[in-house]
């Protein structure tokens, strides 16, 4: 009892709890991890299999098919059986009641042994499709999703970018009367739910002839919005006011501040607000479902999601597209994890 | 001009694009929509004054439902439905989310070698969430063909297991497991506020004797609850949002939209429903503004109640 006693206070030394406390976390940390990947691993693992593998072998991880053996002109699968002790591989030639099975060997197709077939072990082999992913292509017209999303995702990212600059800027920088009353406006709207205007605008947009255009998804961007003025006027405050006044006395007006000094060093936080803007506009399926109507103007969002209608039972096309649709954001996190964060950090908002 | 106003001028001038858009996307059409929602109107007719009339239509039947205990007295009892379907959600998904979220803050929050990939892998499917992700649960989930299920039976023995999102009584939950899958979207939040918890204040409990549980209960968490207050907030509003994952998983389905048997009507997705399949702009623009004023009560009532709960670090140092 002594002896389990110090081995358990030697846990209580900060050294020993820390290591205890770091084994555990990294055990729970690797378990939930594996529930996180899985759901990616199906998702890649079914774009590269045929119908025939997702219908017979759904459950498995891997695209793979049963490896067969020719006996006696038919293809059957091959096992790996255990027959008085030996390793053999035999192919199953008949199943019978009881989940037994009748097994050869492809060599001497006459002697039949009778085996349990659960207990041995079905061979396999990588069988890969990739031929999924340009099938799927061509039964979508993906260029087409892809040049839209893309112009929606960029052109209002450059509109978002140019607008926040200018309002953040003016919200950083100068003192008025009502400028601090219409930044507390400007926020409350970050919880204002889109719905109660959104209704009035698609009206509007039908009215302009802008409806099943790409423009109701992109004009707004130019008139800039609560949040990522919030983040830009938060970055243009730690940015020395010593450097503004040097500007001023050499000459420059708040234009050339803006573009001149601000700017250049805030290129961090745009950086954010722009990958925080791809993601957003890339994934976002609300608005282009209400105001796209026609195919050819559909987003990816859009055209993945009918495709899916249409090609329900074509499960690997589905996710091969699906794989198609994540691929840019996930490369775009990794080559911009470190600025990501730290917008993230900096902001703690739009999750 | 004198400086000062030039400064002020310059200042309005470069907030206009945020004025403009202000009155033309957000004011004009709050206030387009408080006014369809006392009319009836189908977009291709000019709208026509009813005054209370889509109002009464959400509420009326309300005593008599209570009194009877039964729905049918409702006038409009899908409204109901899909607030029921929503408060449901919110109260199973945000409270898990919250709980889960925070734990792995902390756990990622911790000094340790190789934290980043871990970082990485629970924040990856946040960055992705949408049209691909729900496709991709809904096949996991699917019970003939899916991989979940399966999975319970061989692997955990569960004998029955659900029917997820094609079950009435599991469609819910089923939406609930999918959201937590992408729990890394808050997790990240609470990373962010850890982070900003000064280790001056670990230093002095240290030095005061306290341990880890202890350090936990009385520094990490009082620093950390306006982030969990915010999160709360945002989760509040965005079920009331909730949308997307809805349309993807049961609009194809047979029971369409909200399917099955209603069990995922949510708020927003009988909303879209009366304005883009029924074309009933008016009583669609009554719902967008009960939900506004939904999410402005929500709102209050959070803040008000974070008195009782909420640490600001400015308090905390009053009280040290």
């Amino acid at each position: 009892v002594r002896k389990a006693l110090g081995f358990l206070s030697s846990f209580r030394s900060t050294s020993g709890s820390d290591f205890l406390l770091k084994g555990i976390t990294t055990l729970i940390l690797a378990s939930g991890s594996i529930l996180i990947l899985i759901p990616f691993l199906y998702m890649v693992s079914t774009s590269l299999k045929d119908p025939a593998q997702i219908r017979s072998d759904s459950t498995s991880l891997l695209p793979r098919k049963p490896e067969t053996v020719d006996v006696n002109g038919t293809l059957e699968p091959l096992y790996r059986v255990t027959i008085d002790g030996q390793v053999r591989e035999y192919a199953l030639i008949k199943n019978i009641p009881g989940g037994l099975g009748q097994f050869v060997d492809p060599a001497r197709p006459d002697v039949i042994h009778e085996l349990r077939i659960r207990d041995q072990k079905q061979l396999y082999r990588w069988d890969v499709h990739w031929e999924n992913y340009p099938e799927a292509i061509n039964a979508m017209p993906f260029w087409r999703y892809l040049g839209n999303t893309l112009i929606v995702t960029f052109v209002g990212m450059a509109g978002m970018l140019f607008s926040c600059s200018l309002v953040a800027y003016g919200f950083s920088r100068f003192r008025a009367r009502w400028l601090n009353l219409l930044f507390l406006l400007l926020l409350s709207t970050i919880m204002l739910p889109s719905q109660v205007r959104l209704l009035p605008m698609y009206i509007l947009f039908q009215r302009l002839g802008w409806v099943d255009t790409l423009l109701p998804l992109i004009v707004p961007q130019f008139f800039a919005n609560a949040y990522d003025v919030f983040l830009l006027r938060q970055f243009f405050m730690t940015i020395p006011l010593e450097l503004d006044d040097a500007a001023k006395i050499d000459g420059a007006n708040p234009l050339q501040i803006l573009l001149y000094i601000i700017l250049p060093q805030a290129r961090p936080a745009l950086v954010s607000v722009g990958i925080f803007h791809f993601l957003y506009a890339w994934n976002d399926f609300y608005e282009p479902l209400i105001f796209l109507h026609t195919s050819e103007n559909w987003t990816l969002a859009v055209g993945l999601q009918t495709f899916d209608a249409i090609y329900t039972i074509n499960t690997h096309l589905i996710m091969a597209v699906s794989v198609l649709m994540i691929v840019p954001p996930i490369l775009l996190f990794f080559f911009s994890q470190r600025i990501f964060t730290q917008g993230v950090v900096f902001t703690g908002i739009k999750g | 001009m004198s400086l000062a106003r030039r400064e002020a001028l310059a200042g309005y001038a470069f907030v206009v694009p945020w004025i403009i858009g202000f009155l033309i996307f957000t004011i004009g059409p709050m206030l387009a929509s408080l006014y369809f929602s006392f009319t009836k109107y189908n977009i291709v007719d000019p709208p026509q004054w009813i005054g209370l009339a889509n109002y009464e239509k959400a509420f009326s039947g309300i005593w008599d439902a209570i009194r009877t205990g039964d729905p049918r007295q409702f006038k409009d009892p899908l409204f109901w439905k899909s607030l029921q379907v929503t408060i449901y959600y919110a109260s199973i998904a945000l409270p898990l989310n919250l709980a889960l979220s925070f734990f792995l803050a902390v756990l990622l929050n911790q000094k340790m070698r190789g934290i980043n990939i871990w970082r990485t892998i629970y924040f990856l499917p946040s960055i992705i969430a949408g049209v691909a992700v729900t496709i991709l649960w809904v096949r996991i989930l699917n019970p003939r063909v899916g991989v979940l299920n399966p999975f319970l039976k061989d692997v955990l023995g569960v004998q029955n297991p659900p029917g997820w999102l094609s079950d009435p009584e599991w469609a819910v939950p089923a939406l609930v497991l999918m959201g937590l899958w992408s729990v890394g979207g808050s997790m990240i939040i609470y990373l962010a506020g850890l982070q900003g918890v000064p280790t001056d204040l670990y230093d002095a409990a240290k030095v005061d004797g306290a341990n880890a549980w202890q350090r936990f209960w009385n520094v990490t968490f009082p620093m950390m609850t306006p982030v969990l207050f915010y999160n709360l907030v945002l989760g509040m509003i965005a079920t009331f949002q909730y949308f997307t994952q809805v349309y993807v998983a049961t609009s194809n389905s047979l029971g369409g939209l909200g399917s099955p048997q209603h069990s995922t009507l949510f708020y927003n997705v009988y909303l879209y429903q009366n304005a883009f399949r029924y074309f009933d702009m008016g009583y669609a623009s009554t719902l967008a503004w009960i939900l506004f004023i939904i999410v402005l009560i929500l709102t209050a009532l959070i803040f008000r109640s974070s008195d009782a709960w909420v640490y600001y670090e400015g308090q905390l140092k009053g009280r040290g």
